[in-house]
């Protein structure tokens, strides 16, 4: 093998695949990425065993061949060579692999490509496309909900379905760690009717996020209910996903509460985090006090003393106070994008649901604490 | 007054051969008898002596209280039972073996748990300031209660064990001193019906040739640590300077070094209230097969949760405790993210910790413990991910009503239920 390409090429596609690679592998091979030249093109290929991913760039391919060499170290050196050198990746007898830059010259050690672990696709029979802006909606308002908790591995990612409402279909991005949920929908697209509910585990989701940040083009989404391969402009992701069943979130939503508090979103979450400044760490407990047309943030804690900031909002349903996790109430008021934001309050026991008057596809249900 | 009469509870100021108004002869004498405040109050072979209570027949024949299979182990023997051998914690079949002819009677808790109630009114009719240790023990600080009572604290206390042998019948014995430490101590050392005193000159002198065991927190391996440096008695500790048993000891080493001398200033807290509940078994042959486990993992479950909200209280720490069959104990704890009262929940949160351990092992004990308490409103909120939860919730309350209405065994969910049945027609 030999090949020849331009560094920041070459430093692109290293950068997409290599943050798949974990920094500690007890398997040795999985800390490589595999190049395979050949037709003008290298392709590089890492994974992890759960996800895969695969970027092809055009090369000057001298000769064809296939080898794996670390990839972060990889990624490091060619991080370093100066903008604009062309890197030539040579394998010398199967066991090293040589990379010329300029004056830099580094062997590496390679392990045998027949090792590399290759992920089968299999049967992928639904396919649909997304357009990068309506994927990165649907991942931004609900990852932040997603659980960390092992026992619960299958609240660890995305529950992304076709949920039927009546006669309306949506497309659901669904996440919840038991203290909140976010619910983001969107019209359903040609080619998902009919897809089983899939849950995209966590590190995927974020994966797939980084990746797409510059992407503007459409996302080509194929799934089975225990694989999904996304593939836009010369790169596939193909991941497992989580072997489990995801709550029935909709029992959780309240659809009954009917106390409902208007008010500028960026405003409220200036205010909440101004106040939180005084919580303790542990709790970060905020108090909310609702009266006509006001809003009372309160926090006190023992150690450091006491905070209060008044808001005005559209309220007219009777006195209440209702205590939130500040971090919690913060996460959910940043994804809100229009200028208003409504709270659906029942009792300061219940869920509150929240909702973005910009966005009416996107939800949100918060429980309280006692304060 | 330095002497007193146990019997008749009068106060001398010198020792008479024989109390000169009961003509008893359970007299004791201390110079320090006025001044002591601080007391500890241990019943004497209190389930034992519960069961003889209600049984008159029982009086004069050894007995035990315990498991009655022969896995199970002592909780109580009486004393007859301890002059053949039998002492708690011993495995059933030993004591059988030392004494053939006892009786062996399983533990009725409701009972002793009544009687426990009744002894702790005869202790708070004294003091606002009693701290149970266990349901037969109990740290009493008398101090300040002279003048309410127009009596010395030994006078109330040897009335107290007078009134509660003569209403109950129970009786107690009890250590007398200037801390805890040393209360608990003298309660030990003149059992049953005793009545012990520690008076602070004494102090070091009556530590001095005790063992180092007698030091609470020394147990196993502190003491093997003490015994490898040839430190086997207090005596041995109080010649020692305390810096050096801190660098040779750490932390523990403080606390060796002031209890040797009989320092503790540890006050006695009424509100200091059980810590955890748990409910562990002995099971009847080792048990490897997770299926097997976990039935029994889920009846201690339950009776956690039928003890917390008993209690009115929730735990957020749930820890499953197993000993192997070559009695290793293992114990795997978890935090929750908001205190539980359900059995549903702990099992849930318990049971891949106990998927971990059931890798073939044999185990001959399993128990689940619950610690970290908060109020019973905070107790299992609405979680988003669990919908199932709300329900869960109401069906246990349904389940609890039907069993303090028609017994514990009247009804068992799934897991619990062995198709056991009680007497046909009767439930």
């Amino acid at each position: 093998m030999k090949v020849s390409i331009e560094r920041s090429a070459l430093l692109k596609s290293l950068g997409h695949v290599q943050s798949v690679v974990e920094r500690r592998n007890t398997i040795p091979i999985l800390s490589n990425v595999l190049l395979e030249a050949g037709g003008g093109r290298l392709g590089l290929t890492a994974t992890d065993l759960d996800i895969t991913i695969v970027e092809e760039t055009e090369a000057s391919v001298q000769a064809d061949g296939a080898t794996t060499v670390s990839a972060h170290t990889l990624f490091d050196i060619v991080r370093k060579l100066p903008d604009g050198a062309d890197v030539s990746l040579t394998l010398e007898d199967g066991e090293r692999l040589l990379v010329e830059s300029g004056r830099s010259r580094f062997r590496l050690a390679a392990l045998d490509r027949q090792d590399f672990p290759t992920m089968s696709e299999g049967d992928l029979p639904y396919r649909f496309t997304l357009a990068a802006e309506e994927l990165k909606r649907l991942i931004d308002k609900a990852r932040f909900a997603i659980s960390t908790e092992e026992t619960r591995y299958y609240l660890n990612g995305i529950y992304l379905h076709v949920a039927e409402d009546g006669d309306v279909a949506t497309l659901r991005a669904v996440a919840t760690d038991g203290h909140r949920l976010a619910q983001v929908e969107q019209d359903v697209p040609d080619g998902a009717t009919g897809m089983p509910g899939i849950i995209v585990p966590r590190k995927t989701v974020g994966e797939i996020r980084k990746l797409i940040d510059e992407v503007d083009t459409g996302i080509d989404i194929s799934l089975s209910d225990t694989k999904i391969r996304f593939g836009f402009g010369g790169v596939v992701v193909i991941s497992k996903l989580i072997d489990g069943t995801f709550p029935d979130y909709t029992r959780v939503i309240p659809q009954g509460n009917d106390k409902e508090m208007q008010i500028d979103g960026k405003l409220f979450a200036e205010a909440v985090d101004r106040v939180s400044t005084i919580s303790s760490d542990k709790t970060r407990s905020v108090k909310l006090a609702l009266d006509d047309d006001l809003l009372t943030l309160s926090v006190t804690s023992p150690d450091s003393g006491t905070a209060t900031e008044e808001l005005a909002a559209a309220y007219s349903a009777g006195a209440m106070e209702i205590g939130f996790n500040s971090k919690y109430l913060l996460d959910i008021l940043g994804q809100i994008e229009g200028e208003t934001a409504s709270l659906h309050l029942a009792d300061p026991a219940s869920p509150t649901v929240l909702r973005d008057s910009m966005d009416t596809g996107a939800l949100y249900v918060l429980m309280p604490m006692r304060v | 007054m330095d002497a007193l009469c146990l019997d008749c509870c009068t106060a001398f100021d010198a020792l008479p051969v024989r109390c000169p108004s009961c003509f008893g002869r359970r007299l004791i004498s201390h110079t320090d008898l006025s001044s002591l405040t601080i007391a500890h109050v241990d019943c004497d072979a209190f389930y034992a002596a519960v069961e003889k209570r209600d049984n008159p027949t029982l009086r004069d024949k050894p007995l035990i209280i315990g498991g009655t299979s022969n896995r199970g182990v002592v909780s109580t023997a009486c004393y007859i039972a301890r002059m053949h051998g039998v002492h708690s914690a011993m495995p059933m079949y030993k004591a059988r073996k030392l004494c053939p002819s006892a009786t062996i009677i399983p533990p009725n808790m409701a009972t002793y748990r009544e009687v426990s109630r009744q002894i702790r009114a005869y202790f708070h009719a004294l003091t606002p300031s009693v701290e149970p240790l266990s349901i037969d023990e109990a740290f009493l600080d008398l101090t300040g209660t002279r003048a309410l009572h127009r009596a010395p604290a030994s006078v109330l206390l040897a009335r107290l064990a007078r009134d509660i042998e003569r209403d109950i019948g129970i009786t107690v014995s009890i250590g007398l001193s200037h801390n805890k430490f040393l209360a608990k101590l003298a309660s030990d050392l003149d059992k049953p019906r005793g009545f012990s005193v520690i008076g602070r000159a004494e102090t070091q002198d009556k530590l001095a040739p005790m063992p180092v065991t007698k030091i609470y927190g020394v147990g196993k391996a502190t003491f093997r640590a003490l015994q490898k440096d040839g430190l086997t008695t207090i005596g041995q500790l109080q010649s020692m300077e305390d810096t050096l048993l801190v660098r040779r000891y750490g932390s523990i080493g403080l606390r060796l070094a002031r209890l040797a001398r009989g320092e503790d200033d540890r006050s006695v807290s009424a509100r200091s209230t059980a810590k955890s509940v748990s409910s562990e078994r002995t099971l009847s042959h080792d048990l490897r097969d997770l299926g097997a486990l976990q039935d029994k993992m889920w009846r201690a479950c339950e009776q956690v949760s039928h003890d917390l909200k008993a209690k009115g209280i929730a735990a957020t720490t749930l820890t499953l405790k197993l000993k192997t069959s070559g009695h290793r104990s293992l114990t795997r704890s978890k935090s929750l993210s908001d205190p539980t009262q359900l059995a549903r929940r702990m099992y849930e949160e318990l049971l891949p910790m106990l998927a971990k351990c059931a890798d073939g092992t044999p185990y001959r004990l399993i128990g689940v413990g619950a610690s970290k308490f908060s109020d019973a409103k905070l107790a299992d909120p609405v979680d988003l991910a669990a919908p199932e939860r709300e329900r869960q919730k109401r069906l246990e309350n349904a389940v609890d009503a039907l069993r303090d209405r028609f017994g514990p065994d009247s009804i068992a969910l799934g897991r619990g239920y062995k198709g056991k049945p009680g007497k046909p027609g009767k439930q």
